[in-house]
């Protein structure tokens, strides 16, 4: 039996009522910072499908911007008793585990792959809702009780602006397009929000689980914060998440009035021009975030193409800049 | 003068037999990784092709930007610094022209098929 298994058997006896052990188990993603892994337990009466979340062995404190998995699982926890579509967190790990942090959830059937829910037939009806349905998701997880939010980073746009700077100039990577973008950044920062609230972080296609119904469950909320909840409007924005699908806006599936309209239905306001200005902080972002995986591949061998690959995708970002900040008439 | 074949027809060679003649017989994880790397052979061809001809030009125009010589490297940290402290900015004649020639001439290299370089390439021949 491979040692992942043994662990789990071990954990899910002790929490799972009715347990007799795990199978199945299949890794998923094995990130830098985090791996996920699929599994069963299997109980007399059937099985259950299950999603591990776990920092990997060897791995010391996760980065800067990561919540937490203790704080992603409270989170989740918190989006599932709200009605929002989130996985049921079965359990959070502790040290008689013995599987490092992380938590175990309820698997969500659906498809996570962009390409395949932009493309697909079977999700046509879904496609024709899905922006107005992720404007109102996301009014949904910014109205969650600040009160009983865990402990998370709180970073106003002025900080955001000086961390992507610093982040920029520790690439030693001059690019005039980045510059433009931090300096029209600056002098457009909208200052502090009207009102503090949860930001998803990394509210994308990617990480939405979507059925021919839409919207079954929103993930990784590893980059969770408190803030500007029109940062997540403008991020859902970003071209790098349209997929080719230029004209539609909201992750290549419909405009911006629809995401808007589904929002402000929720009963929350939109606010069009910091939108705007976090989908340009979210561009450069994306494209910063190129450049550390140029550094990390010259850093470690591992996932060396992906890395090195990802890196030339900065460009991507900057005409993505350009064609907003400077547009050709 | 080093001999022929040139570095492209080597590196392309490569990329075919890895496209045509692998690919088809490997799956899961490796054929994604196996992508990957015919993705980068292909960017290689594509870089040793144009990449003469869009630094000179690049050169050219930085220089004529800021009055300046040095190599590529330090003419756009200098371009990138008088961005950066408001030297200059898209109300500089020739700046914008530049940064979206110096970007198109990348996406030619890294992302052809990115659809945002598609539409402005669209642009340009229509423009023309």
């Amino acid at each position: 039996m491979k040692v992942i298994e043994e662990q789990l058997t071990r954990s899910v006896a002790a929490w799972y009522p009715g347990a007799t052990g795990v199978g199945g188990t299949l890794k998923l993603s094995g990130g830098a910072s985090q791996e996920t892994w699929s599994f069963e337990i299997m109980t007399r009466s059937g099985n259950v499908g299950a999603i591990l979340r776990r920092a990997p062995e060897g791995y010391g404190a996760a980065p800067s911007r990561a919540a937490g998995l203790d704080a992603e699982a409270a989170l989740m926890h918190l989006a599932h008793q709200a009605g929002l579509p989130s996985p049921r967190v079965l359990h959070v790990f502790d040290a008689n585990d013995d599987l490092g942090p992380g938590f175990i959830m309820e698997r969500v059937e659906g498809e996570t792959i962009a390409r395949k829910i932009l493309r697909d037939a079977q999700f046509a009806d879904a496609r024709s809702m899905l922006a107005r349905q992720l404007g109102r998701i996301a009014a949904g997880i910014h109205d969650l009780p600040r009160a009983k939010l865990p402990l998370l980073r709180q970073r106003t746009a002025s900080e955001e602006i000086g961390e992507l700077a610093r982040e920029y100039g520790s690439l030693n990577w001059p690019k005039p397009v980045f510059e433009l973008a931090l300096r029209w950044l600056r002098d457009n920062d909208p200052g502090p929000p009207v009102q503090v609230t949860l930001v998803h972080g990394d509210f994308r296609l990617g990480n939405l689980i979507i059925g021919v119904d839409g919207v079954r469950a929103v993930l990784d909320w590893e980059l969770a914060h408190l803030g500007d909840p029109m940062e997540d409007l403008g991020w859902i924005c970003v071209n790098s998440w349209r997929f080719g699908e230029l004209d539609k806006p909201v992750g290549g599936l419909g405009t911006r009035e629809e995401l808007f309209a589904g929002y402000e239905a929720a009963g929350r306001a939109v606010d069009a021009a910091r939108v705007t200005f976090y989908e340009v902080m979210g561009t450069l972002r994306w494209g910063v975030m190129c450049g550390g995986m140029m550094q990390r591949f010259r850093m470690q061998p591992d996932h060396a193409m992906e890395r090195a690959m990802i890196g030339r995708r900065a460009s991507e970002t900057e005409i993505d800049l350009l064609r907003l900040l400077a547009p050709r008439i | 003068m080093q001999d022929e074949p040139g570095p492209t027809e080597l590196t392309k060679a490569v990329a075919d037999f890895l496209r045509e003649d692998i690919a088809p017989l490997v799956s899961g994880h490796n054929a994604f990784k196996l992508r990957v790397a015919i993705n980068m052979l292909d960017l290689v061809t594509r870089q040793l092709t144009l990449e003469a001809a869009s630094d000179a030009s690049e050169k050219r125009r930085v220089q004529g930007l800021l009055a300046m010589q040095g190599s590529l490297f330090e003419l756009n940290r200098a371009l990138a610094d008088k961005i950066a402290n408001g030297e200059l900015d898209l109300r500089t004649p020739g700046l914008a022209e530049h940064l979206w020639q110096t970007t198109m001439d990348k996406l030619a290299v890294d992302q052809p098929t990115y659809a945002a370089y598609r539409r402005e390439l669209e642009r340009s021949k229509l423009q023309r």
